[in-house]
């Protein structure tokens, strides 16, 4: 759709879904500025309230994490009057990720998202690892992802952008780039974590560094197949050189996760590493 | 000034090593850390080759030293991690982050307490006996654990312990028995008014049910993985019930460790 929203989008460092707790717990690792300016996916929100799945949620596996955490959240209600007001006024740049069971929920949840002070964006999660997602929306086919993405789309202003974050499975994703983006994305996140499994054989989803070949290949085909779409990397980030493979394989933006668990103070970094306004060539 | 608050993410130094029985002890250096420290509070260290952090109780801490504040932990080797890190020589550097959690609540007044702990988990407890006693408490410590190998010394709780009472599983030394078995006689004994546990989940429940069957109150510290620390990836979960009576499930790392052992839905751990 190209409508020239680009200055909207984040970057070139944003923290990815359900890597930055409810903010509060990232905030004393930003720096003395905290959240101020940062661009940061929540958690994914759904309607009601969700309590997550089982333990252990998280195992290690090499270069990564297994997880299937099943989205705990204090639903829309009970985060629109605490957990957003707090990271507005913090002045984080908010993008709520959203969740839904049904294309109405993704609706609902954007409407009201829509009237809600201080949302910079949305984040659709349409990439849930299979299974994991426990009661999502199905969104195995791009078709799917784009219905959801238009859902979303008719609720929400149009100088306002809407991000896909999507499964990074290279047989698919330059369809379900090209779909999202017809229906409305701003960009497209690439992506969830890789479908996984615990070592009992649980469902999971693989994060982490180990995935940042995989990552890069679904980035790389992306760019070169759809150029109109932009593409925001997600996966494996976890220092300046990570981020800069991928702003030179031609994304807008990087989301950093994993990394956030292993070093919080990582997204601070990055910030002043890959400042535009600094040429700073230096390492993290 | 105002007292630091908040957790750091600083890089450290081993300055001391010193294998304990089955355990390592390991003094740190953590700028920032020992000076916002309270008694509950655990730190986050990162390993080599891995993502996931290891949490590790804070044992003591000095505000001074020939190394400046220092703080020291106490691991058992059973993982790649913990190995790599009770491995670490003096002069090794590791990234720590911390203090982090929520502390053991202290009383108001100069009431009663009992400690109770087992193995490494203990650690927590000591620091905390120091704090109670600063404030006028009588404190009756109890130290458990499986072995004499895996069992924290008690000797240096001595000054700040009114009682110290020694259990190992299999009467190595002190008396023989678990905690289970003992924790509603010592409660009686020590006219416990909040009961403070530290250790495996069979010991902080049935610390906290002999509490609750006393009528006194009891705060204990979950053990459980935690891959974050910091409450970041919501990889923790501890059911509990919150102060409106409705089940939650919270983050130990960030809820807690430290919680109301009446708080905790035990079934559900």
């Amino acid at each position: 759709m190209g409508r020239g929203v680009s200055a909207a989008l984040p970057g070139p460092v944003m923290v990815a879904a359900g890597c930055g707790g409810t903010g509060r717990e990232l905030e004393p690792f930003c720096g003395p500025d905290g959240l101020a300016g940062l661009d940061l996916a929540t958690r994914s929100i759904t309607l009601d309230a969700r309590a997550g799945g089982p333990g252990p949620r998280v195992v290690e596996a090499p270069g990564g994490l297994v997880n299937a955490v099943g989205l705990p959240n204090p639903g829309l209600e009970h985060f629109l009057a605490t957990e957003l007001p707090w990271l507005v006024r913090a002045g984080a740049r908010v993008f709520v990720s959203i969740a839904g069971a049904t294309m109405g929920e993704y609706a609902d949840l954007a409407r009201r998202l829509s009237r809600a002070p201080g949302v910079a964006g949305l984040e659709v999660n349409v990439g849930a690892p299979d299974e994991v997602g426990g009661g999502l929306f199905e969104v195995r086919e791009p078709f799917h992802a784009a219905s959801v993405i238009a859902a979303v789309r008719r609720e929400f202003p149009a100088d306002r952008p809407v991000l896909a974050k999507l499964r990074p499975d290279v047989s698919r994703v330059v369809e379900s780039a090209r779909a999202c983006h017809d229906a409305g994305a701003t960009a497209v996140v690439i992506g969830n974590s890789v479908p996984a499994a615990f070592p009992d054989g649980r469902a999971g989803g693989l994060s982490g560094p180990a995935l940042a070949p995989i990552t890069l290949r679904c980035v790389g085909v992306v760019r070169r197949s759809v150029p109109a779409v932009p593409v925001i990397a997600c996966g494996g980030v976890h220092d300046v050189a990570s981020a800069r493979t991928y702003l030179a394989a031609g994304a807008v933006a990087v989301q950093v996760g994993t990394a956030l668990l292993h070093d919080p103070t990582t997204v601070a970094r990055l910030r002043v590493a890959l400042d535009p306004s600094h040429d700073l060539q230096e390492d993290a | 000034m105002p007292e630091p608050t908040g957790p750091v993410h600083v890089e450290g130094e081993v300055v001391a090593t010193k294998r304990v029985g089955a355990y390592r002890h390991l003094t740190l250096t953590a700028p920032g850390v020992p000076e916002r420290f309270r008694a509950g509070n655990f730190v986050a260290v990162s390993v080599a080759g891995h993502v996931a952090r290891r949490a590790l109780w804070i044992h003591r801490v000095r505000a001074s030293s020939a190394f400046g504040p220092t703080l020291d932990v106490v691991l058992e080797a059973r993982g790649s991690g913990t190995q790599w890190l009770a491995a670490q020589p003096v002069g090794a550097r590791v990234a720590i982050t911390g203090p982090l959690g929520r502390p053991f609540a202290l009383p108001k007044e100069a009431v009663s307490c009992l400690l109770v702990g087992e193995g490494y988990a203990a650690a927590p407890l000591f620091p905390l006996a120091e704090r109670l006693r600063e404030r006028g408490c009588a404190v009756s410590l109890v130290v458990s654990a499986p072995d004499e190998s895996r069992l924290l010394s008690a000797l240096e709780a001595r000054r700040s312990a009114r009682s110290v009472t020694v259990l190992t599983a299999d009467g190595s030394v002190g008396q023989r028995g678990s905690v289970a078995d003992h924790v509603d006689d010592l409660v009686r004994r020590s006219d416990a008014d909040v009961v403070y546990a530290a250790g495996p989940t069979d010991t902080l429940r049935a610390a906290a049910g002999a509490a609750e069957r006393a009528g006194a109150w009891s705060q204990v510290a979950v053990e459980t993985a935690v891959p974050c620390g910091t409450g970041l990836c919501h990889g923790c979960p501890l059911p509990v019930v919150g102060e409106d009576g409705v089940d939650r499930v919270v983050r130990a790392c960030a809820e807690g460790p430290v919680v109301r052992g009446d708080r905790v839905r035990w079934d559900a751990v």
